[in-house]
């Protein structure tokens, strides 16, 4: 059968609308139940005894004989039948510490009570016993490097560059850790199961990622494991990973125990021990003509990974990978390295390296602007990147390219020409106690997987027959971003059905295709697409059917509106048709797998080629004032253009936007983790500030929609697009310099 | 030691046995089957605990069990009808996308209801702060504004 491309898709009824999200009516009456929510039958509950110290040669774990053990299960490293190592991408993370601890907070053992308060007082009476060992706390200053990677632009003629630069501008530029701080904390309950294997209920972005940890960590086959995501209560990126984690001590409290073992972590322990944002040391050397073209960089990115691997290499590879920004660049040479430090290791944080990149290269922007006393404005749409351009990997941008288009929308919709001319006279007046200032700031954001991913990870998805519409099958998840409403409308408008036609299938990996993890923007893009094209492929089936059944011509009949009709006449509707096949046939199945744009590749050695099909854009204008004598910051108004491809919904497109917005306003003004030895301080919302409704301003936010030729309707992923915090910084540098 | 409780649930009379340290949060979720409040934080500070006492409103993880005793007490499951309609400020939120992920949205109901009860005008500036004890990470806040000044001028008569 000859399949259509993802081109031939027709918008219906419910893509570009704006449906009420499938879950919305659940969430907002409280019936949305959350991993906590949950009773297990003969649940006790489960808590982790924890590192205190950095660095450590682990001697031993000692059980207070004078306390009362009866009733708590205890599990340490010896207890581990199966691989003690956390699958992902390098075997070096233990479940629990065997004979060295490599960061504070590192698992040692596990316990668990029915009891939570008899729970609570075993912790204390459980002796780790180490022997320090000097710690390495600065990345530079670390001599392991996990992964290393040199982008090479026509570096030969970089010598030559920087020599006829009007003008070479250096920098350095530093961001820290960042806590993703969901709401909802990590939080799982193992079952175990009477043939060895275990169910696992929980709070994550990817369940075969806990599936894999899991059948390694038990020894148990792939049907002994089953992963079902609850509803989730916030990720960004934190629940990407460390799920396994959390999954595999209850799954060993279980197995030991016989009994179901939910662990909810506690608001501070997240805070303490799982992952963060990627903190980076980065250097630029660019050389510049004095009308602000761009012509060479260097660029040194240090990235610190904490104690072992968990994602680094990946975040550090898409983190050099958009580390020239949306510029043009004659000549690049872009290193990277991710290093090892004994602090809790980092990992998935939406942008995923990128935020931290964008912000050095947009900090070296301004200082160029500044140097060569020039708008930074001009500078921006002078060298940003136009369709036929080549990014420093030497790919060819040939579609969706908007990063002019999305500059040119901020300037005009936040009046940035005439609010840069008014605050400069009005800062410069005597006395002015508030120094007003407007920056804008460009950004990009490569959609889906890096280079080969999607390639090489062949997502599987689809759909199946059910008596009144479609049941959407995949395993990719809602963490709130709407996933589930936008398959829905996909899978709608591909069948001719009302979205309340279309039901999600429970995310379970015994049952669903695996369609990989929710990251990377990739769910709408990537997984949508493929659900799109099940769902054309069932309704060829079903068109066919009718006209069987109804005496028409096969090619003449389509489903409009849940109703098949044929030259304009009406042939039954969609139910009595699916009924039908059903009692006739049995079920209907349709399973696609993603088939990555040909022509679409990427070199993982020599780093050249496109590494991402395609990219979105923004482009951020900030309006904020600063106190001359407190230096208090407040924000007066954020507009924002996004490209998107093609907003799907637009109301949860917006969404993404002003949330991962909010998220970098508080990176650049608010949130800042405090460290002392190797562990953290200010492990609470307490003392670790995220905006509150009264911190942010209003964030106008405009959608650009230009497609791309092989998303779903043009659409690309937006998910991790406004994540980056640098927008606010050339705000406030504007305003302290009193322009 | 127990203390046995009397309180007013969403209208209903309810009562429980428990410790008279347990938190309001957990008699709530536990004793009374009522989940829909959630714990954020555990120290008063996100605002997904938030429930009415005698109209006012409270982070029910910092409220001990015996301070309840004799208390109306309004959770998330007590603001739609009992038909299970949705309350206009319920319906704005799915409707405007106010809830994302969903954990920080039955306390941010609870405290966006009280606003509206009070009759406050709906400015951006007296929303923002009606909300400014809850925490949500997704929104950005914008939506959820919207969705209060949305259930706001239906309650006003208007459109």
């Amino acid at each position: 059968m000859l399949r259509p491309s993802l081109d031939s898709l027709t918008e219906g009824r419910a893509v570009g609308q704006s449906p009420a999200r499938l879950d919305g009516r659940d969430k907002v009456t409280g019936r949305a139940l959350y991993l906590d929510d949950l009773t297990f039958p003969g649940q006790v509950f489960g808590r982790t005894v924890r590192s205190t110290v950095p660095h450590a040669r682990l001697l031993g774990v000692r059980f207070d004989p004078a306390f009362d053990w009866s009733g708590i299960t205890r599990v340490t490293a010896a207890d581990i039948q199966g691989d003690n190592v956390v699958q992902l991408i390098a075997d070096d993370q233990p479940f629990l510490a065997r004979d060295v601890i490599r960061h504070a907070e590192e698992p040692v053992a596990l316990l668990a009570c029915a009891d939570r308060e008899r729970l609570e007082a075993a912790l204390a009476h459980v002796f780790v016993d180490v022997e320090p060992l000097p710690p390495v706390l600065d990345p530079l200053r670390s001599e392991v490097v996990f992964k290393q990677y040199l982008i090479d632009h026509a570096a030969s003629g970089l010598a030559e560059a920087f020599a006829r630069a009007d003008r070479v501008v250096e920098g350095t530029y530093l961001v820290r850790h960042q806590e993703q701080m969901y709401i909802e904390p990590n939080a799982v309950c193992a079952v175990p199961r009477e043939d060895g294997g275990m169910t696992l209920h929980g709070s994550m972005q990817c369940p075969f990622y806990v599936h894999r940890a899991l059948q390694r960590l038990l020894r148990v086959g792939e049907q002994q494991i089953s992963v079902l995501q609850t509803v989730t209560g916030g990720g960004f990126g934190g629940k990407e990973e460390y799920p396994s984690m959390v999954a595999g001590h209850a799954a060993l409290l279980a197995r030991k125990s016989g009994r179901p073992v939910k662990m909810v972590y506690r608001r501070d322990e997240d805070v303490a021990a799982t992952t963060k944002r990627h903190p980076a040391v980065m250097r630029h050397r660019t050389a510049v003509q004095r009308d602000g073209t761009l012509l060479a960089c260097e660029i040194d990115v240090v990235m610190d990974g904490g104690a072992y691997v968990t994602l680094s290499p990946v975040v550090a590879s898409r983190g050099v990978l958009h580390a020239a920004g949306a510029y043009r660049w004659p000549h690049a040479r872009i290193a990277c390295r991710v290093v090892q430090t004994n602090t809790p290791p980092n990992g998935a944080f939406r942008g995923f390296g990128v935020p931290q990149t964008i912000f050095a290269v947009e900090a070296q922007i301004e200082k160029i602007a500044r140097e060569l006393q020039l708008d930074p404005l001009e500078v921006r749409r002078r060298n940003a990147l136009e369709l036929g351009d080549e990014t420093p990997t030497g790919q060819k941008l040939l579609w969706s390219v908007s990063a002019r288009e999305c500059l040119d929308a901020v300037a005009e919709r936040s009046g940035y020409a005439e609010k840069r001319a008014a605050f400069a006279r009005e800062n410069a007046a005597p006395g002015a106690r508030r120094k007003r200032g407007i920056g804008i700031s460009l950004a990009l954001h490569g959609a889906g997987f890096t280079g080969a991913g999607e390639a090489k990870l062949k997502a599987r998805a689809g759909v199946e027959l059910t008596p009144d519409g479609a049941r959407v099958l995949s395993i990719s998840t809602d963490i709130g971003q709407g996933t589930l409403t936008v398959f829905a409308q996909m899978a709608a408008d591909a069948l001719g059905l009302p979205v309340p036609a279309i039901e999600i299938a429970e995310s379970d990996t015994s049952r669903m295709p695996d369609s990989g993890p929710t990251v990377a923007s990739r769910t709408l893009m990537v997984v949508g697409g493929t659900i799109a094209k099940a769902a054309q492929a069932l309704s060829r089936t079903l068109c066919s059917f009718a006209a069987e059944v109804h005496g028409a011509v096969a090619g003449d009949v389509l489903c409009e509106n849940g109703v098949f009709i044929a030259r304009g006449r009406s042939l039954a509707p969609f139910g009595e048709i699916a009924r039908r096949w059903l009692a006739e046939r049995g079920p209907l199945r349709v399973v696609e797998q993603y088939v990555h744009p040909q022509g679409i590749e990427f070199d993982e050695v020599s780093y050249r080629g496109a590494a991402y099909p395609c990219y979105g854009w923004s482009a951020t204008a900030v309006e904020l004032s600063v106190d001359a004598d407190t230096a208090e910051v407040r924000l007066d108004h954020v507009v924002t253009a996004c490209d998107v491809g093609k907003a799907v919904h637009p109301i949860l497109a917006e969404g993404q936007i002003e949330g991962g917005t909010v998220q970098a306003l508080g990176y650049a003004l608010l949130e800042e983790v405090i460290w002392k030895d190797g562990r953290i301080l200010n492990t609470r919302m307490q003392n670790y500030l995220i905006p509150t409704a009264v911190d942010v301003p209003h964030v106008e936010t405009i959608l650009v929609e230009n497609p791309y030729p092989h998303g779903p309707y043009g659409a690309k992923g937006i998910g991790e697009l406004p994540a980056t915090p640098e927008r606010i910084l050339r705000a406030i540098d504007a305003a302290k310099a009193g322009r | 030691m127990t203390v046995r409780l009397s309180m007013t649930v969403n209208g209903q009379p309810r009562t429980a046995e428990v410790p008279p340290l347990k938190r309001l949060l957990d008699v709530l979720r536990e004793d009374l089957g009522l989940t829909g409040t959630k714990e954020g934080c555990g120290e008063g500070e996100c605002g997904a605990c938030t429930v009415l006492i005698d109209g006012e409103l409270a982070c029910s993880c910092l409220v001990a069990a015996a301070q309840a005793d004799g208390t109306r007490i309004v959770t998330i499951e007590g603001i739609a009808g009992r038909d299970e309609t949705l309350a206009p400020v319920q319906r704005c939120f799915v409707e405007q996308g106010g809830a994302q992920c969903g954990i920080c949205t039955p306390g941010m109901i609870v405290a966006a209801q009280r606003f509206l009860d009070s009759g406050a005008e709906p400015s951006d500036a007296n929303v923002r702060a009606a909300i400014a004890g809850n925490l949500c990470r997704c929104t950005g806040y914008q939506k959820i504004v919207e969705a209060i000044q949305a259930a706001a001028r239906e309650r006003g008569g208007g459109a």
